[in-house]
């Protein structure tokens, strides 16, 4: 039998996009999550940093996959959006220790010399500060990006029609091999250009910032 | 969506199913401590060859890290679970497909998966050493194995300590791959009480319990990177810093 018709690639590619879909719904929400939990982390009143303190420490010590499952069993409602849930929690405690380190890198006179021109906090923030920090911190932003993209096919696992799970499906129907290990080498693949394509960036990203 | 939380009679029976979970657990721990292993060993060897002078060995080493890292470790284990025993069979000659164990499988996975980090980890503290220290240690006429043992690899280490415990703990979260391949590690366990009950609790213990291997290792990555942080304190390193004090006394 065929495995490569028609029918078979475009559903598999309709599993290739929900990942894109996915991977980048939570990439933009965890990114705003994560630069908030950080912003509080650093400069909030103590009890709220203490429980930022917490959230993160939370997230960056149990798996991913638990709180796929976890979120899959508690809250019902469309796939995606359950996925871009479940990814947030998670991402954002990862964003936000990346947005830490990036504002730690940010020296202190630059405060003081927003504040001595008249900025209030949140222009120091918008106009000063956040635009250095992202500065220093896209090459993690976007390495963090493939591993979102990686850790979407733990969805598979939940019946998410990602790629992985699409792919799956179609796998059943593989009879020999060959069709498994040509499958395989087709996720294989897709995948790996579309992180060594964000990698390529970050890489010719931070030989501009070098140059610059 | 969270109902039952608090119910006791489902905490009970949870407690009751103990031993399920802390069998996941050291299957867990198996995984970690024989795929870290791995990893180490591996990642140094490819960190090693990604900085010598041979075309062909960094060529390995560059093509084996950047496959593993821009693939998903649920793809390779998945495939490894998938492939792998009718590979082995067309391989050996074996009779039928040759079934592989789930700590295999496991170890295999983030073993491999986390070479490719670890690898880029321990080249970046080779690299991250000038040259010039070599030089300025052996003009100060510390002899080769002094050069490296005060000089070179304090520094590499101190480099590299602080990522290189990052990797162990995402190794640690990423053993749950498992689940997939019904691997009887934590997470599986835990899955499998919460979809044979209906009762979350299972996934909170499941929460604790990897919480407490990760927790301490969090805990080590945030203290070591204080510590590479700090500026480093004199050392006394005999017949080097006695001998150059008794110098400056005479003189």
């Amino acid at each position: 039998m065929e495995i490569f018709n028609a029918t078979n690639l475009i559903y598999i590619m309709g599993g290739f996009v929900k990942t894109i879909e996915i991977s980048a719904l939570s990439i933009v929400c965890s990114l705003v999550l994560g630069t908030v939990l950080a912003l509080v982390k650093a400069y909030g009143p103590r009890p709220l940093r203490w429980l930022v303190s917490a959230y993160i420490e939370l997230f960056r010590c149990t798996p991913n996959l638990l709180w796929i499952l976890f979120i899959y069993f508690t809250v019902q409602g469309i796939d995606v959006l359950i996925s871009t849930l479940a990814f947030t929690l998670f991402t954002s405690a990862v964003m936000a220790e990346i947005v830490r380190a990036g504002l730690n890198a940010v020296p202190r006179g630059q405060f003081e010399a927003a504040q001595s021109q008249g900025f209030g906090f949140f222009a120091t923030m918008r106009y000063i500060i956040l635009p250095q920090t992202f500065k220093t911190i896209t090459p993690a932003l976007f390495s963090q990006c493939t591993t979102v993209i990686k850790d979407s096919s733990y969805l598979s696992g939940i019946n998410v029609a990602e790629f992985m799970y699409t792919t799956n499906v179609v796998m059943a129907h593989a009879v020999t091999l060959d069709q498994v290990l040509m499958l395989y080498g087709f996720v294989f693949a897709l995948y790996f250009a579309l992180n060594f394509g964000i990698s390529l960036l970050v890489r010719r990203y931070q030989q501009h910032a070098v140059a610059a | 969506m969270l109902e039952g939380l608090f119910d006791l009679k489902r905490w009970e029976l949870a407690f009751v199913h103990m031993d399920t979970f802390w069998d996941g657990f050291g299957v867990t721990l198996h995984v970690v401590v024989a795929g870290l292993a791995l990893a180490l060993a591996l990642g140094t060897l490819l960190g090693v060859f990604s900085t010598t002078r041979s075309r062909i060995l960094r060529g390995i080493s560059r093509v084996y890290v950047e496959f593993y890292q821009n693939t998903p470790l649920p793809v390779q284990v998945l495939f490894m679970y998938m492939a792998g025993p009718q590979f082995l069979q067309a391989i050996t000659g074996a009779p039928q497909p040759v079934r592989i164990a789930p700590f295999v499988l496991g170890t295999l996975g983030v073993g491999l998966y986390h070479a490719a980090y670890i690898a880029e980890v321990i080249r970046t503290g080779i690299e991250a050493v000038p040259r010039g220290q070599v030089e300025a240690a052996q003009s100060q006429g510390f002899s080769r194995i002094q050069t490296y043992a005060y000089i070179v690899l304090p520094q590499t280490f101190k480099i590299i300590l602080p990522p290189l415990c990052n990797q162990a703990l995402n190794l640690v979260k990423n053993t749950s791959v498992l689940a997939l391949v019904a691997g009887g590690d934590l997470m599986y366990r835990s899955d499998n009480f919460v979809s044979l009950y209906g009762y979350l609790q299972g996934y909170i213990i499941c929460c604790f319990m990897y919480f407490i291997i990760c927790f301490p290792l969090a805990m080590l990555v945030q203290w070591l990177e204080k510590r590479s942080k700090a500026r480093p304190r004199a050392k006394s390193i005999p017949g080097v810093t006695d001998v150059a004090a008794a110098a400056g006394k005479e003189a």
